[in-house]
């Protein structure tokens, strides 16, 4: 009788081995010095996070966990009370967000610039224009395709302002011409590459992308093409989970001199992406 | 000697059995006692399947009472028995008679000798280790037997065991089957071969549609049956 | 081409961070097939082997879960631990256990499922020789998951296959966080997204050679079994 013994014995030592080899790898962090900050996919794709992180947690000791999102997602899950941290691009949604409560205080923190892409063949005719609204409009008379990121970001919506601005009504004006596809930057340059479409993008990620294709930089330096971030620490008062000790000390180091030093270093192919400003009060 | 046999007789008391509206035992009385083996004839669908499981307590009477030993209910502890179409576990042959001596309650540290005890006994020792559902099908039916005989039974049912077994492979379960009666266990056996009722038989039960048509003792009935198909039987012909 | 290869360097290189994915996505898809085993092997069984009424309706939702959409667990997951949701008070949200919540939520159904399918087929073969063998309830139960344990490995690793190749539910409860919560879906998805293809090309190669190897052993166990039972 000696198939039964050994054969039942071996498998459920496996069994149990995997379990204690496994069981111990994913567990939470919850016991160290970390926040969770609720950011957005361009910041991210933008690489500035995997430069800035491990100088924080240097000069602060606080491990920062980044949940990237489009800005209306990130500003959401804050309202919800699962991160701690708030940093995006969207100025009047994070009044919005301040002016309900759930946030402390918004500081400004640095600034980036939009540029439009599009294929090197232009088909709108726009490469070198110095005012952003004729060239979308150009775009839209010729129906030329354009991807919009259409997912709440602080880019679409950035988007959205700039064809006010050039007096499109977009919503009326928008045909098979106009792609919104509710992703990333990342996504949308992916998108704009393979079919050669124009498209919006904040300078960092544009630089960082590797895709390209044939896409290249037809039109900036347009003051509307501007784009301010804020910081904000979610309401400790409305969500009591929220870590305000170590969140403040972030926020504190991002607008500190050696923060924002930090910030204005970050540089691609020799070029600075973000300009700190957290000294400009009307920002 | 063994032990006083608590199930025996096995009795049924104008028992019938109903399947979907079907008396598939239709009045049967029958008394089976300890002693020589009792072989049920008769052809496929008189009830004889039904009378060994009911016999074994796996099927209940309709109408009737089936008692063992004088109780109405019984625990099959000292019953087996052995289907027509046995299934093995899918282990090895002595994993499968190990199994069936754990399910009798051998104690853990009997069970090896004991096994071996009962591979030898059907003449299976050597073929422990092969898997069992790689045995031809008289091996298989050796270990049916096997498993069976590991509940210690005072009562040993089986459902045609050599139903689908070549000559040689039929006399080896015959003389198991000889050598188990022989020991003291009540043998109850189906079969329609008339030379193996004949080979086996102390007493016969010939049913036929549900119901009893004869029984008696063996050399009574092959001497001179009594009814039509009794006679048509013993002349070798094919009951319907 | 040339991302291919720098993809192949990068796999061989042994990127650290590479191997730290891989290493996450193993433990959360292993952790989360285990924890699917634990609920699905005996509620599999139990569906196998009981009857009562409203059991055929069950056995059908049951199936129809095997193909729940991972974005959709992901959403539910994720609105049950955030903290504003009712479990949202354990903290889980985007830590690598609200990812193995998520996956054994996907995973668990499958595992029932073709648990019941494997004990209800060799049930009704041995249920003759149970009631032959006066066998109680709980050995039979017993007896028939361990005479059809490589079938339920074999189930086992479909289950983990499934953990494995998802993003949707993950990327959601987890939010592929750099260093934490990045798995080899999630990473593949985030880089490609970035235009850094060879990256996600090595991670693709990695999860692609796990993958056949789960199907390697699940043939192996398949095999053994045959050899053993016969």
């Amino acid at each position: 009788m000696t198939d039964f013994k050994p054969n039942r014995r071996s498998f459920i030592a496996a069994a149990a081995f995997s379990l204690v080899a496994f069981a111990a790898a994913p567990g939470g962090a919850q016991t160290e010095r970390s926040i969770v900050v609720a950011s957005t996919t361009s910041t991210q794709d933008s690489g500035l996070f995997d430069y800035l992180l491990p100088i924080v947690k240097q000069q602060t000791g606080v491990t920062v966990k980044v949940v990237a999102q489009g800005t209306g997602q990130a500003l959401d899950t804050a309202r919800r009370g699962d991160a701690d941290v708030v940093f995006v691009h969207a100025k009047s949604e994070e009044l919005k967000f301040l002016a309900e409560g759930e946030g402390v205080k918004r500081y400004p923190v640095m600034y980036n610039d939009f540029v439009l892409i599009g294929p090197h063949s232009d088909p709108a005719g726009i490469r070198g224009m110095k005012d952003v609204g004729k060239a979308l409009q150009s775009i839209k008379d010729q129906r030329a395709s354009f991807i919009s990121r259409g997912d709440r970001s602080g880019t679409h919506l950035a988007e959205l302002n700039l064809w006010q601005d050039s007096g499109v009504d977009i919503d009326k004006a928008r045909g098979p011409w106009y792609k919104s596809i509710g992703q990333g930057m990342g996504a949308a340059l992916n998108t704009a590459a393979a079919s050669d479409a124009y498209t919006l993008s904040d300078r960092a990620t544009w630089i960082h992308f590797k895709n390209k294709g044939d896409l290249t930089i037809l039109v900036e330096g347009d003051r509307r093409l501007f784009n301010q971030y804020g910081v904000i620490l979610v309401n400790p008062s409305k969500h009591p989970n929220v870590k305000q000790a170590l969140g403040q000390q972030f926020i504190d180091f991002l607008i500190s001199p050696a923060g924002q030093k930090a910030i204005g270093a970050y540089k691609i192919d020799g070029q600075q992406l973000f300009h700190p400003n957290a000294k400009d009060a009307g920002a | 000697m063994r032990a006083s046999v608590t199930d025996l007789p096995v009795k049924f008391a104008e028992v019938v059995i109903l399947a979907g509206g079907v008396a598939i035992l239709d009045r049967v009385s029958i008394d089976l006692a300890a002693g020589q083996p009792t072989v049920l004839i008769g052809p496929n669908g008189s009830g004889k399947t039904t009378l060994l499981r009911a016999a074994m307590g796996l099927v209940r009477a309709s109408r009737g009472r089936i008692t063992w030993g004088g109780r109405e209910t019984s625990p099959p502890t000292r019953r087996a028995i052995v289907l027509q179409r046995p299934v093995h576990l899918r282990r090895s042959v002595a994993g499968n008679v190990a199994y069936a001596l754990a399910a009798a309650g051998v104690p853990r540290a009997q069970r090896e000798r004991r096994g071996t005890e009962l591979l030898s006994l059907v003449g299976l020792q050597g073929l422990g280790g092969r898997p069992a559902r790689q045995l031809s099908g008289g091996e298989q039916q050796r270990l049916s037997l096997a498993r069976a005989l590991a509940r210690d039974p005072a009562v040993l049912f089986l459902d045609e065991p050599t139903a689908s077994l070549d000559p040689v492979a039929t006399k080896e379960i015959e003389d198991i089957v000889r050598s188990i009666s022989g020991r003291g266990v009540k043998v109850v056996m189906a079969t329609h071969d008339l030379g193996e009722a004949k080979r086996l038989a102390g007493e016969i039960v010939l049913l036929h549609r549900g119901r009893i048509l004869e029984s008696g003792r063996a050399q009574d009935f092959f001497a001179a049956p009594m009814t039509d198909e009794g006679r048509k039987f013993t002349a070798g012909e094919l009951l319907v | 081409m040339q991302e291919n290869a720098s993809a192949v360097q990068l796999v061989l290189s042994g990127d650290p961070t590479l191997f730290a994915i891989v290493w996450l996505s193993l433990s959360v898809s292993l952790s989360a097939a285990f924890c699917a085993a634990v609920i699905g092997v005996p509620l599999g069984a139990l569906l196998a082997l009981t009857r009562f009424r409203g059991r055929e309706p069950v056995i059908v939702v049951l199936n129809a879960l095997m193909g729940l959409p991972p974005v959709v667990v992901g959403l539910a997951v994720f609105l049950a631990l955030s903290r504003s949701g009712p479990l949202g008070s354990w903290g889980l949200l985007f830590t690598p256990p609200a990812m193995v919540v998520a996956q054994t939520v996907l995973v668990t159904p499958i595992i029932a499922a073709l648990t019941r399918q494997t004990i209800e087929d060799l049930w009704v073969e041995y249920r003759d020789e149970f009631a032959a063998m006066n066998i109680g309830p709980l050995r039979r139960v017993v007896t028939l998951v361990w005479d059809a344990r490589f079938s339920l490995v074999t189930t086992l690793l479909a289950g983990f296959g499934r953990a494995a190749a998802e993003v949707g539910a993950i990327i959601i409860v987890g939010g592929n966080i750099e260093g934490y919560t990045r798995t080899m879906t999630t990473a593949i998805a985030l880089e490609t997204s970035k235009g850094d293809l060879s990256l996600a090309i090595g991670l693709g190669m990695v999860l692609i050679s796990i993958i056949i190897l789960i199907s390697a052993l699940a043939w192996g166990a398949r095999r053994a079994g045959e050899r053993l039972a016969g």
